[in-house]
Formats: structure tokens, sequence, C-alpha cells
């Protein structure tokens, strides 16, 4: 078959993504302009949903594998879009009763338009296209960030994501240029090829660590976090929930792929008495500034959203262990790892933003006596927090044991064990900050006078979707990890 | 069957949870159902495995793969210590539950996260597979946060935090222990049994700070001195139902993974510290007896009472004498018993109906007169405390100085005078509770409802268990004997140890 065709077959799903966007925007400009909101919202919702429901049939009954210059489309790349969907999917339920989304058409198009270039970002094998692809992805959230129009927060959150996103995209580039200049070509595998054997020069290193730098303000790592507080407790809810799940998931794949594909070579040992220079020292720095900086942070605040942006700055600390593991273990151990983390704080938000829409704020004094009121929403609520804390048996423990076992694993054994021992005792600390939210909600008497409306029936069934999701992937691990292991086992990469 | 504690426990918590309504009633009586099916497992269990146990051998309970990545396996087993435990678990839980008859305010959850703790206690002492054991280890962390903060009284929060805290912190440990053991010993499993094989291949210098890591992780949580000080605010803290079994079984979460986990894994390490962890023991019985001496809040005089009696199953341990481990095993059973009995007279049949714990107070309501079925359950709770012969303190304590005079004479000195400490606190505390006939001031006698049904049923229960075993040790002894020398206690006495 012709290349071209071969191409469109394999990007069949983006295609899919990309005309429900501009569907999207067309039917709510010409067809249902002058509706009500909440009907707006709904119907494009509902296509939204739709749009993202048929992308992810054609995903999983459609096997497919091609590598060209610019795509590398295998069964890996087409199975992790699945859980990026199913998160844009739930991202998109939770929206439709926020009061912000006045403008419904353009909401859901720029939510399907970072769907599009999350979906992108995971099978470009080319450092340009990869850099396009986020920056599709990053501009449509700079405007989602935006979109709580009233509020002052959100365009403050807006303009500082938009300004540290500008930032970390200028490095990237940056690195990218340097790397290229080496290289002498952009696609992964090349990259590796051609600095086979070499000694690294000084440039090549300057644009590994530019190129770093640049995912780690996408990542939200310290020292490259502080746009993350204020963008969570900006933005809105379900806006802040998709940054911190898909944008995440999808940002730790690729900067594996380059990491583990393009520079297998410059690893770097970060051992004392025999340093290498390399990815790892980088990596190192980030990982441990970003556990004790996240959970230190977090445990002084009192917004919740904020607490959330905080945690997932130490979460993003505890997977960038993962890709320090060896080959074999780095990419299954930060997919679950991810993947559950993802799924995980997308709950945690969601049930934020059902507090928020009964007239309350997200501080942690809106919380309490939650369980009184909402006896559902507090037990997903218990099991997301007690997920993040990684407390058996739930999904976020086994995440973090798997990636703490791997790093310790990662030859030579035990070198890395002194990290394990900071991101267990940093994770220690954590299971305080989540109980203070806990203990609002369960054993803080409510205040006499709150009022309380009854979260629609559509974010009830998304939140507890992901509470039954959190607790089966923590119970029954294999139902993810074999499919990692297995798609890794015949597809390594 | 035993599977079926972990099973029934978990179930009545989730059934629970998703009980409409607020009526107490059924949730009081799902969980003594529940706790009673739980204690009748545990006995056919025993039943069931006595022979095997008495032979010293394991008795696989079930075992099926779960995370093959990981060569985890869903492996649930049991040996005679193990039968033990579960035997006290189910004691203990079913005492708890007619303990807290009186809750009536949220009901449905206080009992929902006692099942759930007793499920995760019950789940730890059978399971085999060292990650499972970890699991269930947690599992139990996090609903005694929530029973002492929703139903706790002084300083809940602070305890609350303080004992969830600690936990974790010794659960941090444990964790980074065992998975340095797993990636050290490159066999892919986290079978007890199959790491043990391992454990003398282990290098010295590596078990050296394994074993104090995974030691001393799993010791805090049976009080070891200088890290006991959860206990004391955490008892306190507690409602009667959870502080029952905090001192009655949780402790003894702690004390079974220090003996299955850290002394198995590690025994090259084990050798190293011995002495240093039995001067730390012998430093947790004599404080302990001292400091609860001075205790002017009745529940704080047990709650270092009970750091005391683990400092005894911490020193058996460290013993490494055939003796002197069973002592230890038989302590565990004998202190979960007979601290949760007193914990019970003070915190449910005394404080509910006083609303005052400060022995001063109590002093002049003569309580003798008052409440004579608490004042004779304490007398007799106190003797068991004491250690008089007849009871099952008597030769668990025995037997663990019997030991430590083999290995180290000077403790054992020094421990036997904790116990004469610890005949002075308990006489103090039973005379100015209870028979303080001096300062008796009729204006200070409360009015009182009667000790209720349950309550008699839950102590009659406790002081049955603590009797028999008195009486007859041998009913146990026969399990607990010949599993120190089951697969997974092999190691200990492996080349280089006495």
């Amino acid at each position: 078959m012709n290349l071209y065709l071969e191409c469109l077959a394999a990007l069949t799903p983006e295609i899919v993504i990309v005309a429900t966007a501009l569907l999207v925007l067309l039917v709510d400009l010409a067809v249902v302009q002058e509706k009500a909101a909440a009907h707006r919202a709904a119907l494009a919702g509902a296509i939204t949903c739709l749009g993202c429901s048929l992308a992810m049939v054609w995903l999983a009954l459609m096997p497919c594998s091609v590598h060209t210059a610019m795509l590398a489309v295998s069964p890996m790349t087409q199975w992790i879009k699945l859980p990026l969907l199913l998160m844009t999917f739930l991202a998109a339920v939770l929206s439709w009763h926020e009061r912000f989304t006045r403008h419904a058409g353009e909401y859901f198009a720029m939510l399907l338009l970072a769907a599009a270039g999350l979906m992108l970002l995971v099978s470009s094998d080319n450092l340009l296209l990869i850099f396009i692809a986020l920056e599709l992805l990053s501009i449509s959230l700079y405007a989602l960030a935006a979109f709580d129009k009233g509020s002052v927060a959100s365009s403050e959150a807006a303009l500082k994501y938009l300004l540290f996103g500008g930032m970390s995209a200028a490095f990237t580039l940056f690195g990218i240029s340097l790397i290229y200049g080496i290289a002498g070509n952009l696609q992964l595998g090349f990259i590796a090829a051609r600095l086979r054997g070499q000694p690294g020069e000084p440039v090549f290193y300057a644009g590994l660590v530019m190129t770093l730098i640049g995912f780690a303000f996408k990542l939200a790592a310290a020292p490259f976090h502080l746009w993350a507080p204020d963008v969570y407790q900006g933005a809105p809810t379900p806006v802040a929930s998709f940054i911190a799940s898909g944008s995440k998931v999808a940002s730790f794949f690729v900067l594996a792929r380059i990491l583990l594909t393009a520079f297998p070579n410059a690893r770097g040992t970060a051992s004392l008495d025999d340093f290498l220079p390399g990815w790892a020292p980088v990596i190192i720095v980030l990982a441990v500034l970003s556990m004790v900086a996240g959970n230190v942070a977090a445990i002084v605040q009192t917004n919740v959203k904020r607490l959330l942006a905080y945690s997932a700055i130490a979460h993003a600390g505890y997977a960038l262990l993962a890709l320090l593991a060896g080959q074999r273990y780095a990419l299954s151990a930060l997919l679950f790892y991810t993947i559950t983390y993802a799924f995980t704080v997308l709950g945690a938000f969601a049930v934020v933003g059902v507090v928020e829409n009964s007239g309350r704020q997200a501080s942690l004094g809106d919380f309490a006596g939650l369980s009184r009121r909402a006896p559902l929403m507090s037990f997903c609520m218990l099991v997301f927090m007690l997920s993040l804390a990684g407390i058996p048996p739930l999904s976020g423990f086994f995440g973090k044991f798997y990636v703490f076992t791997a790093a310790a694993a990662a030859p030579p054994q035990l070198s890395l064990l002194w990290l394990v021992v900071v991101a267990v005792a940093a994770s220690a600390v954590s299971l305080y900050y989540y109980l203070q939210v806990l203990k609002q909600i369960y054993a803080v008497a409510p205040p006499p006078t709150s009022s309380w409306t009854r979260p629609a029936v559509s974010a009830q069934v998304a939140i507890v979707t992901l509470a039954v999701i959190v607790i089966a992937l923590g119970c029954v691990p294999d139902l993810l990890l074999g499919k990692i292991t297995a798609l890794l086992k015949s597809h390594p990469f | 069957m035993l599977a079926w504690t972990i099973y029934i426990s978990f179930l009545a918590a989730a059934f629970l949870m998703f009980l409409p309504g607020d009526n107490p009633r059924p949730a009081k009586v799902t969980a003594l159902l529940a706790a009673l099916a739980g204690l009748a497992c545990a006995l056919m269990g025993v039943i069931q495995c006595r022979e095997h146990a008495g032979a010293g051998v394991l008795t696989d309970v079930v075992n099926a793969p779960w995370i093959a990545e990981l060569g985890i396996r869903y492996h649930l087993a049991a040996d005679g210590i193990s039968l033990v435990l579960v035997l006290l678990t189910g004691i203990a839980a079913v005492a708890g539950v007619l303990f807290s008859w009186n809750v009536e305010t949220r009901s449905r959850e206080f009992f929902a996260l006692y099942l759930a703790l007793i499920g995760g206690v019950y789940g730890v002492f059978l399971s085999v597979d060292l990650f499972l054991l970890f699991v269930f280890y947690e599992v139990a962390i996090i609903p005694k946060y929530f029973l002492i903060a929703i139903w706790g009284s002084t300083r809940r929060e602070y305890g609350a935090m303080k004992l969830a805290l600690y936990s974790f912190v010794g659960s941090a440990m444990v964790l980074v222990g065992l998975i340095a053991a797993y990636v050290v010993a490159g066999a892919k499993t986290f079978d007890l049994v199959e790491l043990a094989k391992h454990s003398h291949s282990f290098p010295a210098a590596f078990q050296n700070w394994a074993f104090i890591v995974v030691f001393v992780g799993f010791a805090i949580l049976a009080g070891l001195w200088p890290f006991h000080t959860w206990a004391p605010t955490g008892h306190v803290a507690a409602p009667t139902a959870a502080s029952m079994l905090l001192a009655g079984v949780v402790m003894k979460l702690g004390a079974y993974g220090a003996l299955r986990v850290a002394m198995t894994l590690f025994p090259i390490g084990l050798h190293t510290w011995q002495n240093t962890i039995a001067a730390l023991a012998v430093v947790g019985i004599v404080y302990g007896a001292l400091v609860a001496l001075v205790q002017q809040d009745f529940k704080f005089v047990i709650g270092y009472s009970s750091v005391s009696h683990m400092g005894f199953v911490l020193l058996g341990l460290m013993t490494l004498t055939q003796i002197g481990l069973s002592g230890a095993v038989l302590q565990m059973f004998s202190h979960g018993i007979i601290a949760g009995l007193l914990f019970a007279v003070v915190g449910r049949m005394v404080y509910d109906r006083t609303h005052t714990r400060d022995l001063a107070e109590l002093q002049p309501m003569n309580l003798n007169q008052v409440l004579p079925f608490a004042a004779a359950t304490f007398v007799v709770g106190c003797a068991a405390s004491m250690g008089l012969p007849g009871f099952s303190g008597f030769i668990a304590e025995l037997q663990v100085l019997v030991g430590a005079w083999q290995t180290f004479p000077v403790f054992a000195v020094l421990a036997a005078a904790g116990i004469l400490a610890g005949v002075a606190y308990t006489l103090r505390v039973l005379l100015k509770a209870f028979f303080a006939e001096g300062v008796v001031d009729a204006r200070a006698r409360p009015r009182c409802e009667r000790i209720s049904l349950p309550e008699r049923a839950g102590a009659l229960l406790l002081l049955a268990a603590t009797l028999i075993v008195g009486l007859c040790p041998r009913l146990l002894l026969d399990l607990i004997t010949p599993s120190l020398n089951s697969p997974l206690m092999k190691p200990l006495w492996k080349a280089g140890l006495p």
C-alpha cells in the first residue's frame, strides 16, 4: 500500500478527534447558538465523548504499525492512546455541568485539540514533530486554563502557564537545535546511531540538558515547578485535572522514549566515585528536588487544589525514578505508575469540582463533614487520597512499589537504593497531608449552615468509575501491567 | 477455612459501608456475627492444622499467582505461631465488639473500620508472601487512624496522627528492607520460605544494615523503647475497642513481623544486633513499669504497662533459645488477652460511666461498691497482668526469663526487677481506682448504669482465655514449640547461632 495511505490509516484516531473538534465548533456555532447554555454544553460534551469513544473503538480494533521518518506508530503507541482518550472522555464528562462552559463549543474543541496533541505526541519519532505536538497540546491547555472568564485567578493561571510554558518551549527548541547540530538528524533512532561510540561533546550535553529542562517544566518537576500550584488552583477544575493527568502521562511517555531510544548511550552515572555525565544525574537531581520540595510544601497548604499541585510535583519525582531503572523495567514501571496516578488525580480533582459546584470553595475547611452530606463522594475521595499516599490495596501503592523495586534493581544492584530511601521517606511524609484532607471529610463536624446541592449524575458516575479503576488496578495490577509487559515484550523500542 | 477469617471480616466491613440508615443495631449485630464467624473459622482452622503445626510443618491455605511480573504470589499458610495469633485475633475481635455495644454515633462506619482492621490483622498473621504480608500490614494502619480520630477522647487528633505517622514510618523502613532483600536475593520471589533459603548467602554487611532497618520498622509497632511514644498517647486517645485492639493485636503485628521477617531473613544481622536490642527491650520493661507507677491517668497506666509487657516479647525473641522464643509467642497471646481486658475495664466499664480517668477523682468514688463486677474483673485482670501462677502471663514471662537467663543473665535479673515494679504499679492503680476506702466521699459517688450483658460476656470470654491458657499452657505450647523449627523459622537455627 502507498505509504501515505498507510500513514492516513495509522492516524485515523487523530483525524477522528480533530474532525470531532471541528464538528463541535460547527454545531455550536450553526445549530444551537440560541439555546440555553446548559443544553449547548450537554450537546457539545456528548459529541466530544462520542468522538473519543469512536477513536477508542478504532484503536482497540485496528492494530496498525507504521514507521516513517516522522511517525512511529506501533501497537504500544496505539495502546497508550486508549487511557489518554479515556481521560479526555472523563474530563469532558466532568466539564458538562461546570459554570464556566458558557462557550461550550470552543471549550470542548480546545479539549479535543489538546487530546489530538497528546495522541500525536506519543507516536512521533522525530524531535521536531515531538516539539510541534507538544506545542499543540500546550497552546490548547493555555487557552483552557483561561476559560473561567469571570475569575481573575483563572486568567492569572493561564498567563503564568503561558509564560512558563513559552520559556520551556524555548529551552526545548534550543536544546533540540544543538542536538541537531551534533547528530545531523532529528529522528530518534538516527540520533542514537550517530552518537554511538563517540565521546560526548560539551555542546551535546548542553543540548541534552536544555531539552530535559524543557520537559521538566512540562512535568512540573522541581526546580521548574513554580507555575504548577497557581495553575492548578486558578484553572477551572476539569482543566486542572486534565493538565495533571493526560498531559502528564503523554509527556512522561515521550520523555522516556527520547531518553531510551535517542540517548541510551548518554545515560551517565550518578555515583560519586565513578561519575559519568549524561541524563541520569540530571534526572536524579530533578527527582530528589521534586520529591522533597513537593512533599514539604504540600504539608502547609490549605487549599486542596494547591495541595494536589504540590502532590503532583512530588509524584513527578517518584515517576522520574522509574526512568533510572534498567531498560527492561523503566518503561513498564513508568507507564503503570503514571497511568494509575493520572486516573487517581483525575478522580481527586473531580471530587473537588463537585464540592466547588455545591457553592463552596476548595479550601480544606470546605470539605468539613463531607462524609455526612455525600457519603459516596467522600468514600471515593478516601480511595483517591489513600491511593496517592500509597496505601494498599490501591493502585497508587503498587505503582510506587513497582517503581521503587525497579529503581533498586537497576544495575549495578542497589546503587540507587539511597534514592529509594529518599522516596520512601518522602512518601511517609506525604501521608500527613492526605490525612488532613480525609480528617476534614470524616472526622470534623460539618458547619451547621452549609448548603449542599446534589452533584450531577454524570459526574457521580465518572467519579465512581475512577474509584473502581483505582481499586481494581490496585488489587489486580496484572490487568494493566500484564498488557504493558506483553506489549513491551513483543515491541521493544 | 483459615482464609475465611480474612474474607469474612472484609466482606462484613464492605457490607456495613453500604448498609443504609443510621440505626446502630443492625451494624452491631453484623459486626458481632462477623467477629464470631471469624473466631469460629480460626478455631476450626486450629483444629484442622493442629497436627501439621504439631509436626512443625507449614499448612498451605491458598497459593496462587498474583502479580506475575515481580513473582508475587497470593500465598496464605499457617504454622503454630500463626495459629496462636489468629486465635488471639479472633478472641480479641469478639471481645472488642462486645465492649463497643454502646457506640451509637456513626456506628456503621465504626464497625466497618473495626472489621477492616481485623481483616488486615488476620491477613498479616497468615501471609507467607512478603509483599502480601506488607499489604495487609499497611491495610491495618488507616482504620486505626479513623477509629481514633473520629471516636476517640483525649487529644484524639494528635494521638491518631502520631500513631498513623509512626506506623507509616515503620512500614516505610520495612519497605526499603524488603525491596533490598528482593533485589539482593535475585530470585524473583517474595515468598518468605524461598527468601529464607537465600538468607545465609546475603552479604554480612548488607544483613547488618537491613536487619536493623526492618527490625526497628516492625518493632516501632511493638512498642520498642525508645520508639514506643505513640503507644501511650494512641491508647489513651482511642475508643475502648480500638485501644483493646491496639494493645491486643496491633502491637503483636510488630512483634510478629520482627520475628517472621527481620529475624529469619537476616540471621547474621540478628547476631550483630542481638545484645543491643535485648538491652533496649529491658530498658522498655523497666522504663514502662516505672513510668506507669507515676501516672495519674488510669488509661496511661495500662498504656505504659503495655510497653513494659511488650518488652518481654522482644526480650524473648532476642534470647534465640527455644524456650525464650516460645515464651515470647505465648506472651504475645497472653498480653493480647490481658491488655484487652484491662483496657475494657478502664475505657468501657469505668470511663464511659464516670467520664473521668483521673485516679485522684476516681479515688473517692469507691468504685468497688458502685461497680462490683468491674472491680472483680479488674482484680483478676491485674492478677493475670502481674504474672500470678494460674494465668497465662505467668508461664509466658517465666519462659522468657529462663531463656534470657541462658543468654544474658544480667538482663534477666533486670527484667525480673521490672516484674517487681509491675506488681507495684498494678497494686497502686488497683487500690486507687477501686479500693480507696479511706478517702471515700459519698457526694463523689457517681450514679451509673449497671454493667451490661455484652460487657459481662466480653469480660468472661477474656478471663476464660487467660485462665485456660494459664492452667493448661500445653494447649498453645504444643503448637508454638514445634513451629519454631518450621520451614519459616529454619534460618534462625542454622550455623553460627546457638
